[in-house]
């Protein structure tokens, strides 16, 4: 199904998450990040889309964004985009470890280099940095790693 | 004339230990093993190396162990990253003497193309110190086998007499870095050379 | 008579380790010698390929790709290359789709010969039929360097097109090397497939039943030989596989066994292909006009491949300069590897170390 059609099955049967359509190469749909986990597992039971692909964190000047890539293993076809917006300060997206397990680690690596952080996920830790680094790497605004050499 | 009188007096002393640098040297060459660390694409390389075509086992490097305290040298192949650090210089620390580092490829060398990660430990040589440098990006079979042969000289160029492994009150535990919160640090008390 | 009190035992199965495929850390909680908890810990080799990315601009950006899985880079540079392409609306002659198809699938041999080559390491066969299987893997090598200029990262593809035109070498060293493929494929199926240490020490170990694969996001071969047939190439084909004639290769049960014999039937299917895009391969030109500054339109794309571990995606998001605003490298091990503790528990610890073989793990590739 594409985006648009699947969008106007959306808006059509859920009204109140008051959904947006995204023009573009690829279209996405915007939703709320309070909305997010009502539609992901509509999506899931309901829509079939029962594979998530990827989950990637951008920073953008005024906010932050949360894409979502969704497969449906039996109708086989492109993704579905989904698109949450998170505020600059103290960024927080629910989690849906809870409906793909898969998010696991992919939502690990978006908190420990963007900062992003997942309510609700069972082992909120940095994945690829270690333990008591401080900072979140890949936002615009890092300052750059500090170290001390044997021979310099 | 007599041998005894074409070699200078202040010679003499010498000529019973060059025979046996000789003999050592030749024994430590000859049966160099590896220690098994890969890190990245250049192992994959090293373990191309190992296989029929380009043989490293015919120089005397049969088997590449796992465990360190079997090995004399340790072959840095791979970008050494500063979550890596720590472990590599740990593992130096565990080898045996006398021990080399050969260090492969152009991220072990200098950072390599990831120089400008913030993860990425510029080159090894700022935690331990290196005998040999093969460039390359991974360098060919026959560059590593290259290197290993210019190794070898070396070892077979050392001497007894001035060897560091012999002497008494060296310092030769090298500081392990750790995890700071912007990135590596040395332990407290050890300062950089 | 009173029941012994046990622990359990915490283990590390620290970053070197001859078994680990490359840097990697696992934390095994055990009771005895059966295995109650695995813990993987990644980001020996995070790289920041991410953050290099965003200073590269477009056309640096694929040498960088080369060395996510090194074993397989062409691949790498396929999905890059293709993500691209659909964000600038480029497409490159036909000959040069021939051509990259033709990499690719050799590519896909050479990444399932070096996996079946580790996964006998693991079973204890240390590194004879890794012999028998590099050996094929020089040949696809040497092909690649005559073509390419250099064995492991090739650099090979363009954004539109390739670099450089097939050597009048290369057609027919590839056409003798397809035709003696299957012949070794047979000879290694007539050793390895059969034998009992093989049979007793993969079949019914690190069992992932499908609906487990997919809620973990798992792709490639681990999820065909749980049973599910899904495979990019066929469910949103890309490039021209359309026009190729190959078959899925499923399993049934989703065992470590299962999936060797998925990677045997993939290459199986990969000399098909190469036998079709070598018959079809037309004249013509290999790239479209090279520029010197090549800027990508604002937009953002996704595009992914079915690489030979599995799902390999880009998401680029571009803001109209000469460098991506946002690079994010979708890798299938760092996906496929979350299934790990599920596959382990209640096995034993030489069942761990089977288990992370038939994965097919790349470091460069989970950590980036």
């Amino acid at each position: 199904m594409s985006t648009r059609d699947l969008f106007d099955t959306l808006t059509a049967k859920l009204p109140q998450f008051e959904l947006e359509y995204l023009e573009g190469k690829d279209p996405a749909i915007l939703v709320r990040a309070e909305h997010l986990l009502g539609l992901a597992l509509y999506l899931r039971d309901e829509g079939g889309y029962d594979y998530c692909a990827s989950i990637t964190g951008v920073d953008y000047e005024d906010r932050f964004e949360v894409v979502y890539h969704l497969c449906s293993m039996k109708e086989q076809g492109p993704p579905v985009v989904l698109k949450v917006h998170a505020p600059r300060e103290n960024p927080e997206v629910p989690s849906v470890v809870a409906i793909w397990s898969g998010a696991d680690w992919q939502e690990r690596e978006v908190w420990d280099l963007m900062g992003v952080r997942f309510s609700g996920h069972p082992n909120l830790k940095r994945i690829l940095m270690w333990e008591g680094f401080e900072g979140h790497p890949l936002r615009k605004d890092y300052p750059g790693p500090v170290d001390e050499y044997t021979f310099s | 004339m007599t041998q005894q009188d074409m070699v200078p007096p202040e010679l003499q002393r010498n000529v019973l230990i060059t025979p046996v640098d000789w003999i050592y040297n030749l024994g430590r060459a000859g049966s160099v093993w590896p220690t098994m660390f890969g890190l990245a694409c250049c192992a994959f390389e090293m373990i191309v190396t190992l296989t029929s075509r380009y043989d490293l086992a015919r120089f005397g490097m049969e088997f590449m162990r796992a465990s360190p305290r079997q090995t004399e040298l340790m072959i840095i192949s791979g970008t050494v990253t500063k979550k890596m650090a720590p472990q590599v210089v740990r593992l130096y620390d565990q080898m045996p003497e006398p021990k080399y580092v050969l260090a492969m490829g152009a991220c072990a060398i200098s950072g390599g193309p990831f120089k400008d990660g913030y993860n990425v430990v510029p080159g090894i040589d700022k935690y331990l110190p290196v005998d040999v440098y093969v460039p390359g990006c991974p360098p060919r079979p026959e560059s590593l086998l290259d290197g290993v042969f210019k190794l070898h000289q070396k070892m077979r160029n050392e001497t007894i007499r001035t060897s560091p492994w012999y002497r008494k009150g060296v310092e030769r535990e090298l500081p392990v870095p750790e995890y700071g919160p912007q990135g590596l640090v040395l332990p407290k008390g050890e300062k950089s050379a | 008579m009173t029941e012994l009190k046990t622990e359990t035992v915490t283990i590390n199965m620290g970053p070197q380790h001859p078994s680990t495929h490359g840097v990697f850390r696992l934390i095994l909680t055990v009771d005895g010698e059966t295995v109650v908890d695995v813990e993987p810990v990644v980001g020996y080799l995070h790289r920041n390929h991410e953050k290099i990315g965003e200073k590269n601009n477009w056309i640096q950006n694929t040498p960088f790709t080369d060395r996510l899985d090194y074993i397989s880079p062409m691949s790498n540079e396929f999905a890059y290359v293709l993500a691209v392409e659909k964000l600038a609306e480029i497409e490159p002659p036909e000959r040069a789709k021939y051509i990259r198809i033709i990499m690719v699938e050799l590519n896909r041999i050479v990444n399932h010969m070096v996996a079946i080559g580790f996964l006998m390491n693991e079973l204890g066969c240390f590194f004879t039929p890794m012999f028998y299987c590099l050996r094929w893997r020089e040949m696809v090598v040497d092909m690649w360097e005559m073509t390419a200029g250099s064995r492991m990262m090739p650099n090979y593809f363009w954004i539109g097109g390739v670099a450089a035109d097939l050597p009048p070498a290369f057609l027919p060293q590839c056409r003798e090397f397809v035709d003696a493929l299957p012949g070794f494929i047979d000879e290694l199926e007539r050793l390895i497939t059969d034998n009992e240490i093989m049979q007793m020490r993969c079949k019914d170990v690190g069992v992932l039943p499908p609906d487990v694969a997919i809620a973990y996001g798992c792709t490639g071969p681990l999820l065909r030989a749980s049973g599910v047939p899904y495979d990019i190439r066929r469910a949103e084909p890309y490039s021209i596989y359309d026009r190729f004639d190959f078959d899925i290769a499923v399993g049934t049960v989703g065992d470590v066994y299962d999936r060797y014999l998925v990677r045997i039937a993939e290459m199986r299917q990969s000399v098909r292909i190469l036998e079709q895009a070598l018959r079809d391969l037309p004249e013509g030109e290999t790239s479209t006009p090279k520029k010197k500054k090549f800027v990508a339109p604002v937009g953002d794309v996704y595009h992914r491949i079915e690489a030979p571990k599995g799902e390999l995606g880009f998401y680029l998001v571009s803001d109209g300069e000469t460098s991506p605003y946002r690079y994010k490298i979708r890798a299938p091990s760092f996906v496929n590897l979350q299934a790990l503790p599920y596959m382990c528990r209640g096995g034993k610890i030489a069942d761990v170390v089977v288990v992370i073989g038939s994965i097919d793990l790349t470091m460069g590739e989970v950590d980036r």
